[in-house]
């Protein structure tokens, strides 16, 4: 049930010129933020040969690469999440779901489940792009695992918010604002805050940081799942509530 | 453990009867023979919202192949009932039994028995018509072979043949309803509720869509809410009749053609100004 339900997000999705451009707007940015990166390396290169134990390609042009992808992603996400639950309820489409014999943790995840494979065609793109390297040099695939493995994390979350945010409202454009705001709200906390603060614990982009340099920590990986399971919960009590509501 | 129990409705035309009813009780679980066999049963519906009450205790029967109409003047309070009947709203007091299954216990099996046509027809207006329809059938969990047959079937039955690949956004008002009893019914549900099918519709497609709902009571069950009198009296064996929020009458059509009352006269009566 969850796989129907995403395949027929999935063609709606696609049946609109949004998901096009917003691919197509995506792989334009980190393509150019790519060349801009490799540019340095040639500049840097006899400089970095002259260092005893110089940063390779993988480091100069795959990681800034992946934390503008995070950065693209966050505003990125909301603009899809934004229609998966508003849009439905405007268009009175919700009651086909709630009808129909499946759980609400069905269409939930099945929604999830569309916007993830969406997204993973970004992030599969950044991977062929970073492969692409292959051919002039080698690439430190460690360190690109631990990117591709804390970016998935990352647009899980993204994803859980918006969908719970989409959950609240009935307009589309509100509730992409409203899950902006929040996830501009996590940015934020990592430049206003100081470093040792306890609430940087809570920040998705720090924790992003640690898998960015090759770090993969199982706290991260934990936090990342307790906020998506904590949202996914969320969305479906707010639609059960629904029924219950007033 | 077995237990007896009387039942009575008042009907307005001050007859009174009674219904015996048997409660087998055994390790805690509770049967009602009598609900057991009906497609649909309401006991005790009410809903409130806030401080107000919409819906008053509605007890609430069709009967196998019966075609129910549920009239009353706007606002008072249909929808709110059908949409407790359907499980899109969860009633305040009293419960709902779809072919004997609890639709709040047991939600997922009771809706296999139950399609369902809103208002507002639920249809994603980016689909094609087939893509929409061939959707509806797999949340019913309907395998390969049987969904091909009954899409055919039921795009024939809703004179949607040569619409099959046409973008659902792009058909008229009249052929998005279809579209919408179509996929309330691709599933051959035992209980078909239809809320105001015909609103918005030419007298063609009015007449249309009554032959279809008389068609569908030889398989199934229907109710379905107006505020027309006419349909009720074209197309319902039975019809109740709502007013505030409570079942004011409930009859057949027959015995009220056999005693010569006319259903306007009952109706403005029950709902006029005054009551």
């Amino acid at each position: 049930m969850i796989v129907t339900i995403a395949l027929k997000e999935l063609r709606v999705l696609f049946f609109s010129p949004m998901a096009w451009i917003l691919l197509a707007v995506m792989h334009l940015i980190l393509t150019w933020v790519f060349l801009g990166r490799l540019d340095v390396f040639l500049e840097l290169q006899p400089q970095l040969l002259q260092i005893a134990n110089p940063p390779g390609i993988t480091e100069v042009i795959i990681m800034p690469v992946f934390a503008m992808a995070a950065i693209a992603l966050l505003v990125i996400t909301p603009i899809l999440t934004m229609r998966s639950l508003a849009e439905e309820r405007r268009n009175h489409t919700l009651t086909l779901l709630i009808s129909a014999p499946i759980t609400l943790t069905d269409i939930v995840l099945g929604k999830f489940l569309s916007l993830m494979v969406f997204l993973m065609l970004v992030i599969g793109l950044l991977v062929v792009l970073s492969l692409s390297l292959l051919i002039g040099g080698s690439l430190d695939l460690g360190l690109l695992l631990s990117n591709v493995t804390g970016i998935f994390f990352l647009i899980t979350c993204y994803i859980a918010l918006g969908l719970y945010i989409s959950s609240l409202s009935a307009q589309p454009v509100v509730a992409a604002i409203g899950a902006l705001g929040i996830l501009l709200g996590f940015w934020v906390l990592d430049l206003v805050v100081d470093n040792n603060s306890w609430l940087l614990k809570f920040s998705l982009l720090k924790h992003f940081e640690q898998f960015n340099h090759g770090l993969i920590d199982t706290f991260s990986i934990a936090y990342f799942m307790l906020f998506v399971l904590l949202f996914l919960v969320l969305t479906i009590r707010r639609l059960d509530n629904e029924r219950i509501g007033m | 453990m077995v237990e007896f129990g009387f039942d009575y409705f008042l009907v307005w035309n001050k007859k009174f009867y009674g219904k015996i009813e048997i409660r087998l009780n055994c390790k805690g679980f509770v049967m009602n023979e009598q609900t057991a066999m009906l497609p649909l049963s309401a006991r005790g519906l009410c809903r409130n919202y806030a401080d107000t009450t919409v819906v008053h205790e509605i007890d609430l029967q069709l009967r196998k192949n019966e075609v129910l109409g549920l009239l009353g003047p706007n606002g008072a309070g249909k929808s709110t009932i059908i949409r407790m009947l359907t499980g899109n709203l969860a009633p305040s007091k009293g419960s709902v039994k779809i072919c004997g299954i609890d639709l709040t216990e047991q939600p997922r099996i009771a809706k296999t028995h139950l399609g369902y046509l809103p208002e507002v027809p639920p249809l994603y207006q980016e689909l094609t018509v087939n893509e929409l329809l061939r959707f509806v059938a797999q949340l019913h969990r309907m395998d390969k072979q049987a969904l091909q047959s009954a899409l055919d079937y039921v795009k024939e039955q809703c004179g949607l043949s040569d619409r099959g690949s046409q973008l659902i956004g792009t058909l008229s008002k009249g052929f998005q309803q279809r579209v919408g009893i179509a996929q309330a019914i691709i599933h051959r549900p035992k209980v078909i509720v239809l809320d105001e099918p015909t609103v918005g519709l030419d007298p063609n497609q009015t007449r249309e869509v009554r032959q279809l709902i008389d068609g569908l009571a030889t398989t199934s069950s229907v109710v379905f809410s107006t505020h027309i009198l006419s349909e009720v009296e074209n197309i319902c064996d039975r019809v109740n009749i709502i007013h505030q929020g409570r079942l004011v009458y409930d009859e057949y059509l027959t015995t009220l053609k056999d005693e010569g009352k006319s259903l306007e006269t009952i109706f403005m009566a029950l709902t006029g100004i005054g009551n």
